[in-house]
């Protein structure tokens, strides 16, 4: 090793090799320094300071994680929605996509088509799909309470009832599951068709077909799909912050508009309070600590995505 | 047993293996094609309810779309007459057209720039050896995962206070000029699926890497280049959080997504324009998605299929 790098031909070629390394690595490196470890290193410093943006920065040590934890009175609401997106939206999100999945693979006719109708949703931009639901469920004219209420079926508040307005966007959430139907297809095909056979031989029925067959061969793509839909949960902004503020507008209003959350705080997440502390009440310390938690929360599901799926992200080495 | 596999065949084969006894069998075989066939009809007749189920949203907002002022504050579900003028109004409604340019601005730059920054650090990612290159990878993973939230305080405040270009689509372009996490990601794992033999026989050639990269690595990559690109297309289309934090201070630089929401509380109490409004912003995705399906379905393939 040391005689090799003696070698003047074999250091040129080294030195050559790590200027291609860095010229096609440039974009990523400085993005990187720029756009992730910069902010880091800043947010984690701000936490710990008053700032409004306007007067400098005043080390204030752990002054906004007091008023977060304690007084700001809507952190344990968001964090508790939050929760509730996380368990419920991702679990029904992989219950329908595996079922959709399971269904159109199974049609023998027509099952291009279907699959096409049941992923276009998945596209639509989340403020539209968001605008069209509010307006499929609002209470006055809205389409799904008029049918629920000539079957004479209770109709709910939906998006502008505190009970029914996480049920209404995991309802949304589910019209955009096409993304997860997709995966789940693609690994229901990987499944030998001789094993389901062999089963039904046996007299194995569907039921347990499905969970001796089927699901043990599925189970690195669902342990997929729930950690990025965590992951993704954790990030939920668009639908929750549109749904809340066009429902809010629609009844009452303008002076209403501004209550984060509405109807009651119901639709707000973790993530809208970075908006709300750092561009609505301009406390950038305060907002710095909910950022730290959030990044906090996703890598720890990151790294447990990387540790268990290894073999899919690494990819061969 | 792999002899009577065939689709067609299992069913009469399972029957003549499992009973001895001619007349057992028929009634066994009857009964069991009488299951498949009522298993068969449950299997479409549901198909059929959850793709109407799936397609309602999109009637029910064109039919509304379509209704006058006074029709869209009743209960009806079919316009009578017609309001065509409605798509009309909504595109004259002030400051629609220039939503419209910035968000293709947005789109299109952005794409174009994701993929030039994006491709040479795959392809570094994918075949270099250098020290930290799994550090540098866990970093792209990590940058993948990170809520925009987490890093968009000092970063406005860079905007702001020391580039003032907030206002303006600066702040949502350019920084897509330095590589996007996902769109690295997946075009590395496309590149690994990529023959080394191939590599190594452009370096015999004497190909240098550049060389390599255009024009052996990219031809093989080009369904991951399309599904990255309508990703990113996509991403910048329906991107609300960087318009509303960096462009809500000056409507002339509004994106479809951060200038619908407000359309809404313009047009108080009428769905109608809203809804015409809604499918204006959702028209040319729906149609860019007719028109590349297979890339589509195949990318979303992609970014789980490693499984």
């Amino acid at each position: 090793m040391t005689a090799a790098a003696l070698d003047p031909g074999l250091r040129r070629r080294r030195r050559r090799e790590r200027l291609r390394n860095l010229a096609f690595l440039s974009p990523w490196l400085l993005g990187t320094g720029l756009f992730f470890l910069y902010p880091l290193v800043t947010t984690a410093w701000l936490s710990f300071t008053k700032y409004d943006g306007f007067v400098s920065p005043v080390w204030d040590g752990l002054g906004n994680w007091k008023f977060v934890f304690q007084d700001y009175p809507f952190f344990w609401p968001a964090l508790r929605n939050t929760l509730w997106f996380v368990v419920i939206v991702v679990t029904t999100r992989i219950v329908v996509g595996l079922g959709l999945g399971m269904l159109v693979i199974s049609v023998k006719r027509g099952s291009s088509a279907l699959r096409t109708i049941f992923y276009a949703p998945y596209l639509a931009p989340p403020v539209a799909a968001t605008l069209a639901f509010v307006f499929l469920l609002n209470p006055g004219t809205g389409p799904v309470n008029t049918i629920l209420g000539r079957l004479g079926l209770p109709q709910p508040g939906w998006f502008n009832d505190p009970t029914w307005s996480k049920p209404s966007l995991t309802l949304l959430a589910l019209w955009g599951v096409g993304d997860l139907m997709v995966i789940f297809m693609a690994a229901l095909l990987d499944v030998p068709n001789e094993l389901y056979e062999a089963a039904a031989l046996d007299g194995a029925g569907a039921i347990r077909r499905f969970r001796h067959i089927t699901l043990p061969h599925l189970r690195p793509i669902l342990l997929f799909a729930a950690i990025t839909g965590v992951i993704v949960m954790m990030q939920y902004y668009t639908e929750p912050l549109v749904a809340g503020q066009v429902a809010s507008g629609q009844i009452g209003g303008s002076g209403q508009q501004t209550e984060p959350g509405y109807p009651d705080g119901s639709t707000l997440t973790l993530p809208q309070l970075v908006y709300n502390l750092g561009f609505q009440r301009f406390d950038f310390g305060a907002a710095c600590v909910i950022a730290l938690i959030l990044f906090t929360l996703s890598m720890v599901f990151a790294a447990f995505l990387m540790r268990r799926g290894s073999g899919f992200l690494a990819g061969e080495d | 047993m792999s002899t009577t596999t065939t689709k067609a065949t299992t069913a009469t084969g399972a029957a003549g293996i499992s009973s001895t006894t001619p007349p057992t069998r028929t009634a066994a075989d009857r009964s069991y094609r009488r299951r498949r066939v009522l298993e068969w009809v449950a299997v479409h007749a549901l198909a059929i309810a959850l793709a109407v189920l799936f397609v309602m949203p999109f009637v029910f907002v064109v039919l509304t779309a379509l209704m006058t002022d006074q029709q869209s504050l009743t209960r009806d579900y079919w316009p009578d007459p017609f309001a065509w003028h409605n798509v009309v109004d909504v595109w004259q409604t002030p400051g629609f057209a220039t939503w419209w340019r910035n968000t293709i601005i947005y789109a299109v730059v952005g794409t174009a720039l994701t993929l030039l920054s994006s491709i040479p650090v795959a392809y570094a990612l994918a075949y270099f050896r250098f020290r930290g290159r799994n550090v540098l990878m866990m970093m792209v993973i990590a940058t993948m995962m990170l809520p925009p939230q987490v890093s968009i305080i000092p970063l406005y405040l860079v905007w702001a206070k020391d580039l003032h270009l907030t206002g303006t689509l600066w702040p949502l372009i350019l920084p897509l000029a330095f590589g996007d996490a996902f769109s690295i990601f997946l075009l590395r794992q496309f590149m690994l699926t990529v023959p080394r033999d191939y590599l190594d026989a452009a370096k015999v050639d004497g190909c240098g890497d550049f060389r390599t990269m255009l024009r052996v690595v990219l031809p093989m990559i080009r369904p991951a280049i399309a599904a990255v690109a309508l990703f990113q297309f996509f991403y910048c289309w329906n991107d609300f959080f960087g318009p509303q934090i960096y462009t809500s201070e000056n409507p002339a630089a509004w994106t479809l997504s951060y200038g619908l929401q407000s359309f809404k509380s313009a047009h108080h109490t009428n769905w109608n324009l809203t809804m015409a409004a809604t499918v204006l912003v959702m028209a040319p995705v729906i149609v860019v998605f007719f028109m590349a399906q297979k890339a589509f379905i195949q990318g979303v393939t992609l970014t789980g299929v490693k499984g």
